[in-house]
C-alpha cells in the first residue's frame, strides 16, 4: 500500500456513522477514474461498511491500515 | 439482497427520526430504492422547519433523552434531516406523506419540507413496496 499514490485523503475521524462513509462516496464521485483515494475513519462500523460499499458500487479496494488509533482505507475509482 | 427498503415513518422523535434516516441513507448508498411513508407523527415531523425546534425524544426512554440530546450536540452529529438530503444525494430516496394525515391534520404538501414528494395513499405505497423490504419506525 506504500507504492500507491494517493490523489485525495480524507480525515472523517470523528464523525459518526454512516458520516465516514458518505464522505468517501462523495470523494468517489467527484473523482477520477483511475486514481487512488483514502479516507480515515474513527467509526468501528467503517471496517465492514466501507468495503461493503466499495464491492456494492464496483471500485476497486485496496486495502485498510492502523492510523493512529482509527482506520485508513484506499480505494481505486473503478468506474 | 432486495434492491427496495421501504419505511413507514409513523414516529416523530428525534431518535427515530435518525434511525429511519441513517437506514435510509446506508440502503441508498448500498444501491436500493428507498421509499419513505410519512404518517402521523413521523409526517408532523416533518412540517416545514419543524426539525429546527424538534427535541423530542422516544417517551420510553425519558431518562435517557437529556443524555441523548447533549451526546448529539456534543459530538456534532448531523441533523436527522440533513442525513436524510446527503441520502437524496447519493441514491434514489423518495419521500412521501400520508394522504389520510394530510387530511386530519389540515396539511397541504406546501406546509410540509421541500424533499417530500408527493401526497400518496396506503395502497399506492403498498404498490410502491412491492417486491422489496419495509420497515415500520
Amino acid at each position: 500500500m506504500q507504492n500507491v499514490t494517493i490523489a485525495k485523503e480524507s480525515d472523517a475521524r470523528g464523525s459518526f456513522c454512516p458520516g465516514p462513509l458518505m464522505e468517501l462516496i462523495r470523494m468517489i464521485k467527484g473523482g477520477t477514474v483511475g486514481e487512488v483515494y483514502a479516507i480515515i475513519s474513527s467509526d468501528e462500523g467503517s471496517k465492514k461498511d466501507v468495503p461493503a460499499w466499495i464491492a456494492k458500487a464496483g471500485h476497486e479496494f485496496l486495502g485498510s491500515e492502523p492510523f493512529e488509533g482509527a482506520t485508513r482505507f484506499l480505494v481505486r475509482k473503478a468506474k | 439482497m432486495s434492491e427496495k427498503l421501504s419505511i413507514v415513518l409513523f414516529s416523530g422523535t428525534v431518535d427515530k427520526l435518525m434511525a429511519a434516516s441513517i437506514l435510509a441513507t446506508g440502503a441508498a448508498a448500498m444501491g436500493k430504492d428507498v421509499n419513505l411513508f410519512l404518517t402521523f407523527w413521523g409526517l408532523m415531523g416533518f412540517r416545514k422547519d419543524d426539525w429546527k425546534t424538534n427535541q423530542k425524544m422516544s417517551a420510553d426512554f425519558a431518562e435517557y433523552a437529556q443524555m441523548a440530546g447533549e451526546a448529539m450536540v456534543q459530538h456534532k452529529v448531523p441533523s436527522w434531516r440533513q442525513t436524510l438530503e446527503e441520502a437524496m444525494e447519493v441514491g434514489n430516496v423518495n419521500i412521501y406523506a400520508c394522504g389520510m394525515t394530510m387530511d386530519l391534520f389540515g396539511l397541504k404538501l406546501e406546509h410540509l419540507e421541500p424533499i417530500v414528494k408527493d401526497i400518496i395513499g396506503v395502497a399506492g405505497f403498498v404498490s410502491m413496496a412491492e417486491d422489496g423490504q419495509t420497515l415500520f419506525i
